[in-house]
């Protein structure tokens, strides 16, 4: 590089403090959720703990696990289902497209794109009327339904890297639309589930407007719970920060473990082609 | 000829023009879930939220009688409902120019062949991993007057430190109605929280740009004897387009509908200085019952989102339809 060794540092001490800024709210969570009560004060905030105490996970994870729970039961399922939705959307809008399938696909793109106030009321008044309302069934079909249009975006970008070429020699030996999903494409689609299940996981995880319009009570998910939890003054806020730390650290993990998925995930829904 | 069945598959004809046809609607079948689905949960029920603003339903028992555009007539001489036009606008350019303008410089210099770029990457992105509500938590603290930011500020002589968003006060207040334009500095802390969380996102887009710009081109501009600064501004920053307005359409709708962040972070705020529309609608709808104007204010970002989304979306369109 052609930076001089003066710029180099600039360079690095620009880069670290940023780092440590981005890093700051962590670290208040962190130092915070391992505080004994006593110590979890207003004017001790970036203060260390002169111990470490983990009470406040006990507390929390006492009062947040079957919202865990609950998430984790809609996460699991609503992940699966939008992600074969997608998969078999993105195949057939970018192998067998079809008079009018690009129109198709920018009407089921818009559907991305709404504020889902736009849709709430007459959403509660169905999963109503379904008798939905208010349970975690509703709330995974809610999220297959309005995953469709990401995940067939990310499924058809991914689809336009395999070469047509091979579909038309199956279609030529004389494979079904469905025999060639199973035997070409979908032996292919393996790190497209895996952009598409980490992109879902982590915004069903961490998605809040149907969360906290559609459930109440038992039904509600992590997110949801953890507001409550912060919203009510009694709350320690070492309690408060050992619940963000437990509800934050599914995706976290995931980003940890998967992260260049994750952000392969990202361009992916933002970038197209 | 003989037509089968259309569910089984004789295959000793596959290049029949009926075969063709057939095929056609056999793709068409694989995605009718969706498009009914997206038909009846997006538009379908888009139409019936429209058809809500239009009624008199703003107590408990519903009432569909028509009541042509009083609501939207409420909405636009509500004073809670001009904050939030005005916190939106405010908070769309802030949040998106600065996403961008720290985006943009965090992939430029992560892109000077830097020891550990993984590492730093990872930082810069990991808040795109948590919610909304995670953030609002965490950062209610780091603004809170009493505690935070404001410990430090006071550690290094500031004695009177921003309230941050407590604050009421507007900037620049340019009086129209009875609404003050400007910048209301409560929204400042909201901003920062909301870009601490997205611009790692800016800067990924960034980077695989910078990183797709074939090494060529910098190599010859600086053969040329251009400045790195020239290189920058005239090779790379007209090839980052394309991004810059990818960035402008995802920042701006997440932007014009943000909600959960609010919620969690100030609420609306002491004379509304930091509400947004998509809270104002739920908290109008589900703890006022005010279902028709819930809906007025929903169909009113719909329409503000619609601005930016739908012409992305022709654009698109079109540059596929003529490859």
């Amino acid at each position: 590089m052609t930076l001089s060794r003066t710029g180099q540092i600039i360079l690095y001490a620009i880069l670290i403090i940023l780092a440590l800024l981005f890093l700051t709210p962590i670290y208040i969570m962190v130092i915070t959720s391992i505080k004994p009560i006593n110590e979890a004060t207003l004017s001790g905030m970036w203060k260390l703990p002169s111990h470490v105490d983990l009470e406040s996970y006990q507390i929390a994870f006492e009062k947040l696990s079957p919202n865990i729970l609950n998430s984790f039961y809609l996460v699991i399922p609503a992940t699966i289902l939008s992600a074969v939705l997608g998969s078999l959307n993105g195949y057939i809008l970018s192998k067998w497209r079809f008079p009018g399938s690009n129109i198709l696909f920018t009407l089921i793109l818009f559907g991305m794109f709404i504020p889902y106030q736009s849709i709430l009321i007459p959403l509660i008044q169905f999963l109503q009327k379904i008798q939905l309302y208010n349970t975690i069934p509703g709330l995974i079909l809610v999220h297959v339904v309005y995953g469709i249009p990401i995940t067939t975006l990310i499924f058809r970008n991914f689809y336009a890297n395999i070469p047509t070429e091979m579909i038309e020699a199956a279609k030529i030996d004389g494979n079904s639309i469905w025999g060639i999903y199973q035997r070409i494409i979908l032996p292919l689609s393996i790190p497209g589930f895996v952009v598409v299940g980490i992109w879902q996981f982590t915004q069903i995880w961490n998605e809040f407007l149907f969360a906290v319009t559609i459930t109440n009570t038992s039904q509600q998910p992590i997110m949801v719970a953890l507001q409550n939890l912060s919203g009510s003054q009694i709350v320690q806020w070492n309690i408060q920060m050992a619940g963000a730390l437990l509800a934050a650290l599914p995706t976290l993990i995931v980003y940890i473990f998967l992260g260049k998925y994750f952000i392969r995930g990202l361009l992916a829904g933002s970038l197209k082609g | 000829m003989a037509q089968a069945s259309p569910f089984t598959t004789p295959q000793t004809h596959p290049k029949k023009r009926s075969g063709r046809n057939r095929e056609k609607w056999i793709a068409f079948l694989f995605l009718l879930p969706s498009i009914l689905a997206i038909a009846i949960f997006v538009y379908g029920f888009i139409g019936w939220t429209g058809y809500i603003s239009l009624s008199k339903w703003n107590t408990f028992v519903q009432d569909l009688t028509f009541s042509g555009l009083d609501n939207y007539r409420f909405l636009f001489n509500d004073f809670r409902f001009q904050s939030d036009l005005r916190n939106t606008i405010i908070f769309t350019v802030l949040f998106t120019l600065l996403c961008i303008g720290l985006g943009l410089f965090l992939a430029v210099l992560l892109d000077q062949k830097i020891k550990w770029e993984g590492l730093f990457r990872n930082i810069f992105i990991f808040p795109m991993a948590l919610s909304f509500i995670v953030t609002g938590v965490v950062w209610q603290w780091i603004f809170n007057p009493s505690t935070g930011i404001n410990l430090i500020l006071k550690k290094i002589g500031i004695t009177d430190p921003p309230l941050w968003y407590v604050q009421t006060r507007v900037v620049l207040p340019l009086h129209i109605g009875q609404i003050q334009f400007g910048v209301p500095m409560a929204l400042i802390a909201v901003v920062i929280a909301a870009v601490w969380q997205l611009s790692g996102f800016t800067m990924a887009m960034y980077l695989s740009g910078l990183r797709s710009i074939p090494d060529e081109l910098k190599e010859a501009a600086r053969v040329d004897g251009a400045t790195e600064w020239q290189t920058f501004r005239y090779i790379l920053l007209p090839q980052l387009k394309p991004i810059t307005f990818s960035a402008v359409i995802i920042l701006g709708h997440i932007s014009l509908k943000i909600f959960d962040l609010i919620y969690a972070m100030t609420g609306p705020g002491a004379a509304f200085v930091t509400d947004m529309p998509g809270l104002y609608m739920v908290e109008t709808t589900f703890k006022g019952s005010h279902y028709a104007q819930g809906a007025s204010i929903a169909i009113i970002m719909l329409l503000l989102v619609s601005l930016l989304i739908v012409p992305y979306l022709i654009f698109t369109f079109r540059k596929e339809e003529t490859p």
